[in-house]
């Protein structure tokens, strides 16, 4: 019965932490330095995904960097799924692959193969500047290069890494939400 | 020649199902051939009960013979005593006197003995020789308690039974109960006494299987029945009680070692043990309710348990079948070499789902019809006044509930392990769809499954006649509207036809809606997904021992696992493991708990008895004059 | 007869519509707990909507169990809203009680195992194997704790037993009542996938339970299975409320009493919404091997109620 009881004193404490709080997420950031879509493929996207817009992130030799910005995302200052975007845990859930780092050669594979798994219409985002082009690692005997050495690229957000905002307002562009 | 033998086999089954179902609508007869067989003659009779478990019997012997004739290809033996099994299987239910009865069931026994031995290969004559002792143990409890019944009553006759055993008093009819419910239960299967059922049936071959599990172990249930509610007067109430607890720990035991099982016939057997639980708690409640005067819902439970018992004897054939033509395909029954099969034996794995869906219960199949049955009746113990009472039915309810949840589990893993995804071994591999003459016989079974479900309005009529033979009461189940069983006046309802129409239908539109708007665009075949890896192989799919796993660890208590492994390092380092094995064995708490220590007293009782055994004439000649002089003391 | 037909429809209508606002509004609902502004409550349809776009991509492996498993699972949730007490005590499928109910939950839980298994994949076995392991230690507590209603309305007709207990004024401090709530409250949180015995925002396979079962699941199939799952919830969600708060359910099939009845389901169900998105809040994830326990312990609660009924008359 204790547990019952410390199980409603954490609820409670829970509650009141929420009150006391209230909503720490803040309004979207400005214009980010984004490469952006055709204009063409932007209405399509646009058309297709409305506002729901699922992700499957695939680290693809990333240093981690891009992922502990990606995983800010998430958190309640800049809550990404206020937008309808979301991460998933199978290529088959997703939209979008949000690939981060130089493609490594024992990841080359895995990409493509993640790619193929994806249902269509479906977008690829390469976030960071490794994934642009191999960032650092472009020349490196392990790396191939940038995302688009394997897989076709329709969005890019650099930096290294880009900050969660940048990320946020890139993903914001590829899905034509901010125009 | 043995061709012949199946076709006489088939004409047995289409005799008895025709003779059968005609007893159980009314048509009643006897034949006496007193000069036949000594004490009491030949003497048989149909009546509506009867008729029941004779029709049972041929219509389910009818899809076996034919699937004989497929399945057994060249070999010759086994033929005529597949034939004396039907024929016996089919008699039992007539026999009229002690003598015809017994001389029926021990031909049924001896037959199905033989069958069993037919491999020859060690394990089968270690299954053969656990069947025989379990089965003659049950025979002579069965013997002793109609000896004792006929000296009693002074007849060997059941219709004599049944007028003179009221007058006896009620010590002498229970102990009489007691043994007789020991011997049919044996046969039946239920636990503690069912170790030989999970041997027998698999060494048996697989159309035997079907009507051993399908038929022959529900006449243990048919004897069990006529004792209990005709032959010894009525019942105190703690032989219902006894029957509900007897069967809630079957039910449950059974699926749980069902679920764990990697043999597929196996698995089978278990679940076998399992539905003869769930038959028994009917019976039991039935039962009860009758001892303390509420005879309708006696009448409802009796139904319910006989509705289960021609459901069992559809779905557990139709499920023995196939899985015979797994293991004709693949010459395996281990679920962890099958896999892959709905592809290669299309056939096969349809009619196994069809069994799996219909025992696991999903409406609108059999299994669900009776088990609601069951449900409905157990549920309305509340109009009984003893609390005590109440909650051996509760107990039993939440039995039946969880067995109904673990039968869901144990079929899933056998179907989905077995018959989906890619083939676990070369043998899978290369299966091929069996002979026409098999996969007709799985669709008359898969066929009846279907029929029995959806049909429950129609088919729930004859057996409430047939169920109150023994119970004399109102029915209590009436046909409403829109083929709708009504139970009690309102209690509970169910029309398995409206609910088959409401699924089609909630099927049919939103697919045709998704057709017209456009938005079936045909899939895109590729991969499984598995995290980017390259190549996917069986190795990689969850085994059936990793799908029992939470079993395993949640009911821990009853399957007591041991954990075994096993590590060979290299000479010169710990650290280089050159073998590494893994075992994780379940242990039988009913085997350690009660058959060794039996096994073990027995063998000391005979070691002690050796003692006496000199092997000289003289000593022998002692021993008898010592036992005259006793006998001549106490005279 | 064109009335019952509209009442039917009216009852799919409002589990598959309103399914989606529930699951939207339950996220909402958590994300501001949390300080997060979250997604719109009504995210869910336009995911609907995407998914029911795309092109599926279905595994080589799979047989047409995976292919018919979303349209099963979606019939067997619309067969259960015209079988369950919805807008009224008088459901269209007037016959059903709590043990079809049940079943037809596990013809569900039948199929879409089987297609965790039918890819092949590691993660639908571990998934297959552990929804099925708690959907069936769940249902001896389904069925008993509903017993203990039914015991009391003398019918396990859903409908009856709502009828009944309306009309016992003492219902709300009967001991019986509210443990049986408790019981039907756990196995509900353990039927519909929530914490804490699943995740349903897991991301880690390890994890999963529901979510590891569909991770091959895509386009229109995921969309089915997804909506599946959101009508499993609100159908749950209305038994609690109608079944153990049977107040304004109107018994009558006319406009004005369902207008009403239905306002006072969505009230009923805002509150057991809110409740359930403060536990989940509140509470982490039990790990799996002590999920067992909880529902051993809703079990015997529920086994409480039913034995207080006999004790109690």
């Amino acid at each position: 019965m204790s547990s019952v009881a410390a199980g409603g004193a954490d609820v409670l404490r829970q509650l009141r932490l929420a009150a006391r709080t209230g909503i720490v997420t803040e309004p979207p950031a400005g214009e980010a330095d984004v490469a952006r879509l055709g204009a063409a493929l932007s209405r399509e996207v646009h058309a297709r995904f409305g506002r729901s817009l699922h992700i499957r992130q695939v680290d693809a030799g990333s240093c981690n960097g891009c992922e502990l910005e990606i995983g800010g995302l998430t958190g309640p200052h800049y809550d990404l799924e206020r937008f309808g975007l979301h991460f998933v845990a199978s290529p088959r859930h997703a939209d979008c692959l949000l690939v981060t780092g130089p493609v490594t050669r024992n990841m080359a594979e895995a990409l493509r193969h993640t790619y193929d798994a994806t249902p269509d219409p479906k977008l690829v985002i390469a976030a960071g500047d490794c994934a642009g082009d191999g960032g650092i690692f472009a020349g490196s005997y392990a790396v191939i290069g940038g995302v688009s050495a394997i897989v076709p690229v329709d969005a890019t957000i650099p930096g290294c890494p880009p900050a969660p905002a940048a990320l946020l307002a890139g993903l914001l562009d590829a899905l034509g939400r901010r125009r | 020649m043995p061709m012949a033998a199946y076709v006489a086999a088939m004409v047995l089954g289409a005799t008895g199902t025709a003779l059968g179902i005609a007893g159980m609508l009314g048509r009643a007869w006897s034949v006496e051939i007193d000069w036949l067989v000594p004490l009491g003659g030949l003497h048989l009779t149909m009546d509506r009960f009867a008729g029941l478990f004779v029709a049972l019997g041929g219509a389910a012997s009818l899809p076996t013979s034919i699937y004989a004739t497929g399945y057994v290809g060249r070999e010759r033996r086994g033929a005529v005593a597949y034939v004396v099994f039907v024929a016996a299987m089919l008699v039992v239910p007539l026999a009229a006197n002690m003598m015809t009865f017994a001389l029926a069931w021990e031909l049924m026994s001896l037959a199905s003995y033989l069958l069993v031995m037919r491999q020859g290969t060690p394990s089968s004559a270690h299954a053969g020789w656990v069947y025989a002792v379990m089965t003659h143990a049950g025979l002579a409890c069965l013997l002793t308690g109609m000896l004792l019944l006929g000296a009693w009553t002074g007849s060997s006759g059941f219709a004599e039974w049944t007028t003179a055993a009221p007058a006896l008093d009620v010590p002498a009819r229970s102990a009489v109960w007691a043994l007789l419910a020991l011997g049919f239960l044996a046969k039946a299967g239920t636990m503690p006494l069912h170790v030989w059922l999970p041997l027998a049936h698999p060494a048996a071959p697989s159309h035997v299987s079907a009507l051993m599990s399908g038929v022959m172990i529900k006449l243990g249930l048919y004897g069990l029945l006529r004792a209990s509610f005709e032959w010894l007067g009525p019942a105190p109430s703690w032989w219902g009680t006894t029957l509900l607890l007897v069967g809630a720990a079957s039910a449950v035991g059974g699926v749980l070692y069902a679920l764990t099982d990697r043999d597929l016939k196996r698995l089978l057997a278990y679940s076998s043990i399992e539905n003869v639980g769930i038959i028994v708690i009917g019976i039991g409640g039935a039962l009860a309710f009758r001892a303390a005067d509420a005879d309708t819902l006696a009448l409802l439970s009796l139904t319910a348990a006989l509705y289960h018992v021609v459901n069992h004897g559809a779905f557990k054939s139709l499920l023995f079948m196939a899985a015979g033509s797994v293991v004709h395909a693949t010459g395996t029954r281990d679920l962890e070499a099958l896999g892959g099969l709905v592809k290669r034996m299309p056939w096969t794995a349809a009619a196994f789902f069809v069994g799996a869906a219909s025992i696991a219960a999903l409406p609108p199949l059999n299994g669900f019809v009776s088990e609601w049955l069951t449900f409905q009746a157990l549920l309305q113990n509340v109009q009984l006044p003893v609390a005590g009472l109440n909650l051996v039915f509760t107990l039993a309810i939440a039995a039946l509930a969880l067995t109904g949840g673990l039968a869901v589990a144990c079929f899933v893993r056998a179907y989905g392990i077995g018959f989906l995804a890619l083939a676990r071994s070369g043998a899978a591999e290369s299966a091929h769809e069996v002979a026409l003459t098999m996969r007709v016989a799985m669709m008359m079974a898969a066929v009846t499954c279907v029929v029995l479900g959806v049909g429950a309005s129609v088919v729930v009529r004859p057996l409430i006649d047939v169920a109150a033979t023994l119970v004399p009461a109102a029915a209590p189940i009436a046909i409403g509207p829109g083929l709708t069983l009504q139970v009690s006046n309102g209690f509970a309802s169910l029309s398995t036809a409206a609910v088959t129409v409401a699924l089609a239908g909630a099927i049919a539109v939103p697919l045709g809606v998704l057709t017209v708007v456009g938005a079936r665009v045909r899939p895109r075949r590729y991969e499984t997904w598995a995290c980017g890896r390259l190549l996917q192989t069986a190795r990689m799919e969850y085994t059936a021992t990793a799908f029992a796993n939470p079993f395993t660890r949640v009911f821990d208590f009853f399957y007591r696992p041991v954990r075994q492994v096993e590590i060979e390092a290299h000479p010169e380092s710990r650290f280089f493991v050159s073998r590494m094995a893994y075992a994780n064995p379940t242990r039988f708490i009913v085997d350690e708990w009660i058959y060794r220590p039996l096994h073990r007293a027995m063998r000391a009782t005979a070691r002690g008895a050796g003692a006496i055994q000199s092997g000289s004439a003289n000593a022998y000649l002692a021993y008898v004059l010592a036992v005259l002089l006793l006998l001549l003391a106490f005279a | 007869m064109i009335a019952d037909v509209v009442v039917a429809l009216l009852n799919v209508l409002t589990v598959a519509a309103g399914a989606p606002l529930l699951v939207g509004a339950l996220r909402t609902l958590k994300a501001r707990l949390v300080g997060r502004r979250g997604a719109s409550p009504w995210q869910p349809y336009r995911d609907l909507r995407k998914l029911f776009g795309k092109t599926p991509v279905v595994s080589t492996t799979t047989s047409w169990v995976f292919r018919a498993t979303p349209y099963v699972l979606l019939s067997t949730m619309i067969v259960a809203a015209l079988a369950a007490p919805v807008l009224s005590s008088r459901p269209p499928l007037a016959f059903a009680g709590i043990v079809l109910l049940m079943y037809l939950f596990l013809v569900g839980t039948f199929f879409l195992t089987l297609s965790g298994l039918d890819a092949g994949s590691a993660f639908g076995g571990m998934g297959s194997s552990r929804e099925v392991a708690v959907a069936a230690l769940a249902e001896p507590t389904v069925i008993l704790a509903v017993l203990a209603l039914s015991l009391r309305a003398s019918t396990t007709n859903l409908g009856g037993v709502v009828e009944g207990l309306a009309a016992d004024p003492l219902l709300a401090v009967n001991p019986v009542h509210l443990m049986a709530f408790v019981a039907f409250f756990i196995v509900m949180l353990a039927e519909t996938g929530r914490i804490p015995v699943d995740n349903p925002s897991t991301h880690l396979e390890l994890t999963m339970i529901h979510e590891a079962m569909i991770l091959e699941y895509s386009g229109r199939h995921l969309a089915l299975v997804e909506w599946a799952a959101s009508m499993k919830l609100l159908l749950f969600l209305t038994l609690l409320a109608n079944l153990f708060f049977p107040w304004g359910v109107p018994a009558v099939l006319s406009p004005m009493p369902l207008l009403i009845g239905t306002l006072v389901l969505t009230a009923k169900l805002a509150v057991l919404t809110v409740a359930v998105a403060v536990l989940e809040t509140a509470m982490a994830k039990l790990r799996l091997f002590r999920v067992p326990e909880l529902l051993a312990g809703s079990f015997a609660l529920a086994l409480l109620s039913v034995t207080a009924v006999f004790l109690l008359r």
